[in-house]
């Protein structure tokens, strides 16, 4: 019986029915649920790894090992793992090999906007995008057969709309894959000079015979309607196409984004009087049409920026729009920000008060960016708070004004690459690790420091003091971010010290089953002067009324840290 | 039959994924296509969130634009005026009454426009507003005020009662359909 399925759920599915053995991958939204779906078939081990890098080089060592084998990542994680990709492709795999990418158009979730079409073109990887959950389930399976087929590493392209989408999906029954086993050969596996020569013309001749079968799979696929317009698109683009044009124009899609056929699209071509690519971000069919020499359109009527819809396509074609109605109120913006009790916002108010630069990370806690805080400086990407934080400091030597603030699995990421830095090269830098016990951004994903794996299993727990010190920082501090004056004086401390110093700022996250919330604190409205000193935490449960503090108890979880904001004692235990 | 949409708005943390996770259910064991269009990660930390739900024949775009929408369900008052203008003419919004203060008001920088649904009315658009908060406690839980409109939702639909009934039971924990079945009865019959 067909079910709904988010896109992210049907390539679990597709993994599962294809006998996928391993996934391992690092959170990353829009990617997050294909590993954490895949964790509920107990045949496939699921883990989540400390980083992309680490999570594909897994995956590699499974599919030598002889499993059907999977990585996955948001994006930005594919750069992170870029080094193993690139030369995966000279060595190809033995069991089939699946990297699992999800693009975020529009930045629903993410720090740029990427097209990760570019990493499969430059390391020659073929790259599948489905169009629907349907595909994504089909895609996946398709994936390792072509894995095998042509003994390399395939990219499956997600997007948020296609991830994050519920559609119709038949699933099918798992068949186990008969795993070949390891067989030592170093011409293939030990990429030194003299063999990566040899395997480069391999990669090559691949693409070529990868090209040939573009041009007659099934994953491409012409649909012909009015022969005037002809489109070429893929993924989420096709369904804005076919809404807005239906059969009025002929359409290729295409479901291999790389390599792109040539004879298929130049015979296209010549069926159509005029050939216009749709595309989300950049003009990658459209520059291989022009490559080809046709003249084909794309970029001159749809935008490199931000994602599509059936309003865009209908306005690059001319069509009527439906008619709205416009409200004359300017509708106040309703950014995302940091929940009532994050043990986020004592630091932070700390920060902000002791005006700091504050290099940022990617987390929850870039959220610490928002007025009426406002305590970050900079966010660039994981892990870069850590290093860049030294460059600041050995080029502005304004270490006792600069902290760099990063979560506790951002930090297992790729932070403690930047702290051993700081403690070889030596500058007097102040660390923050934001320890709220969980990886809180992508919705609540174990990590190295939690003492638990992606099954719930207990596990090795890393000892963020004693890793710390090891790392050769000698001053490592621990502070509850509930108590301000603590949180302040701590900060002080370590940041008039001449030598590398890391504050742990250690509570869980407030969202987290197990955290007990007390009581929600009141106000009382007879000592309440209306000073909004409460206010400059910027906590969601607090607003003026009447001239008054009050406090939504239906929000508030009684972290009692706007109670040490007031001076005259009236916010009280509820 | 032509697609219908139906959006539902919200704050993040409201519990709008339930509700779409509910109306997808109903809408897939009706024989429908269906497509539900979600947002995770960081708009779901107190941002305004949208959930598309699409459903008919068959269905290719996940998304609603301007002027496309069906109904609105909005889980406060504010968001239903954020996304007012992707109502289709002659459409209907479904709104909660409750308040909460974006951050632009929390820090005093501008007020939250209370009259907001007076001036759809005024602009020709069918509001059926209601305090789905004060009903979803009344039901057992303020958390169940994604029932409360999923069932003054149901009433505008051609689908039977009893399957709505039949989607909630698979939708939720067993636990909580009691508690969730008094809440879409008190939306489904709220005056």
């Amino acid at each position: 019986m067909k079910q709904l399925m988010i896109g992210n759920a049907a390539v679990s599915r597709g993994l599962y029915e294809a006998g996928c053995g391993l996934i391992s991958s690092y959170p990353g939204t829009p990617s997050t649920e294909i590993t954490e779906t895949a964790a509920k078939y107990p045949e496939i081990y699921c883990e989540w790894a400390p980083n992309e890098k680490v999570a594909m080089e897994v995956a590699f060592g499974a599919s030598l090992g002889g499993v059907r084998s999977v990585c996955c990542m948001k994006h930005v994680g594919l750069n992170v793992a870029a080094d193993p990709l690139y030369t995966m492709s000279y060595t190809g795999v033995n069991a089939g090999l699946v990297v699992c990418v999800a693009d975020d158009p529009a930045m629903h979730s993410s720090q740029n906007e990427q097209d990760s079409r570019h990493h499969a073109i430059a390391s020659k990887v073929p790259m599948l995008e489905p169009a629907d959950a349907a595909e994504s389930r089909d895609f996946a399976k398709k994936a390792f057969e072509l894995s095998e087929k042509f003994d390399t590493p395939v990219l499956l392209r997600m997007c948020t709309r296609i991830a994050h989408s519920q559609s119709l999906v038949e699933p099918g029954e798992r068949q186990e894959y008969v795993g070949k086993p390891y067989e030592k050969d170093a011409a293939k596996y030990i990429m030194m000079p003299a063999m990566a020569k040899k395997r480069h013309p391999i990669v090559e001749q691949r693409t070529a015979d990868l090209t040939a079968f573009a041009e007659t799979c099934d994953l491409n696929r012409e649909e012909w309607g009015g022969t005037d317009i002809g489109i070429i698109t893929t993924g989420t683009s096709y369904q804005y196409v076919k809404e807005v044009l239906g059969d009025e124009v002929s359409v290729l899609k295409l479901g291999m984004v790389n390599p792109l056929p040539v004879e298929r699209i130049k015979n296209f071509a010549k069926k159509v009087k005029r050939l216009i690519v749709v595309e989300e971000l950049d003009p990658i069919i459209e520059n291989h049409c022009k490559a080809l020499g046709l003249d084909a359109e794309g970029k001159n009527l749809f935008s490199m920026i931000g994602e599509f819809s059936q309003e865009t396509v209908a306005k690059a074609f001319g069509k009527d729009l439906p008619k709205t109605v416009t409200l004359d109120t300017d509708v106040p913006v309703r950014p995302p920000m940091m929940c009532a009790g994050c043990p986020h916002r004592g630091m932070f108010y700390t920060l902000s008060k002791l005006k700091l630069t504050v290099m940022g990370d990617i987390g929850c806690y870039t959220l610490g960016a928002q007025q009426p805080l406002a305590a970050i400086d900079t966010t660039l990407c994981m892990g870069a708070s850590v290093s860049g934080l030294h460059g600041f400091n050995k080029a502005a030597g304004a270490s006792d004004k600069t902290v760099a603030v990063i979560g506790d699995s951002t930090f297992m990421h790729s932070g403690m690459t930047g702290l051993v830095n700081i403690a070889y090269n030596n500058t007097a830098s102040t660390v923050i690790i934001l320890d709220n016990s969980i990886t809180g951004m992508t919705g609540h994903q174990q990590n190295p420091t939690t003492g638990f794996n992606l099954r719930g299993e207990p596990a090795a727990a890393v000892n963020l003091e004693a890793l710390c010190k090891a790392l050769g920082i000698d001053r490592v501090r621990v502070v509850d971010p509930y108590d301000l004056a603590a949180c302040e004086a701590v900060v002080k401390e370590e940041l008039a010290v001449d030598a590398p110093s890391v504050i742990i700022s250690r509570r869980p996250c407030v969202l987290l089953k197990h955290v007990k919330h007390d009581k929600p604190v009141k106000v009382n409205t007879d000592k309440c002067v209306g000073c909004k000193s409460c206010m400059k935490l910027g906590c969601p449960a607090i607003r003026i009324v009447d001239g008054k503090a009050q406090i939504d108890d239906t929000l508030c979880v009684g972290c009692h840290v706007c109670e040490q904001m007031c001076r005259l004692d009236a916010i009280e235990e509820g | 039959m032509k697609t219908t949409s139906v959006m539902i708005v919200g704050v993040g943390g409201q519990g709008s994924l339930l509700a779409s996770k509910l109306l997808g259910k109903l809408l897939c064991d009706e024989g429908y296509d269906v497509k539900v269009s979600e947002v995770h990660g960081m708009s779901q930390r107190g941002g305004s969130v949208v959930t598309y739900v699409r459903f008919g024949d068959k269905v290719y775009s996940p998304v609603i634009t301007e002027g496309e929408a069906d109904f609105i369900v909005s889980f406060e008052k504010l968001e239903a005026a954020r996304y007012a203008s992707c109502l289709k003419e002659g459409g209907t919004v479904i709104v909660n009454t409750q308040e909460i203060a974006p951050m632009p008001v929390i820090v005093g920088a501008t007020v939250y426009p209370s009259a907001i649904l007076d001036e759809m009315t005024a602009k020709g658009i069918h509001v059926d507003a209601m305090d789905a908060l004060s009903l979803a406690e009344q039901a057992g839980s303020s958390k169940a005020v994604n029932i409360v409109l999923m069932g003054r939702l149901a009433k505008y639909f051609d689908i039977p009662k009893d399957k709505w009934i039949a989607a909630i039971e698979k939708s939720v924990a067993e636990k909580f359909v009691e508690m969730n079945k008094k809440a879409f009865e008190l939306g489904y019959s709220a005056e």
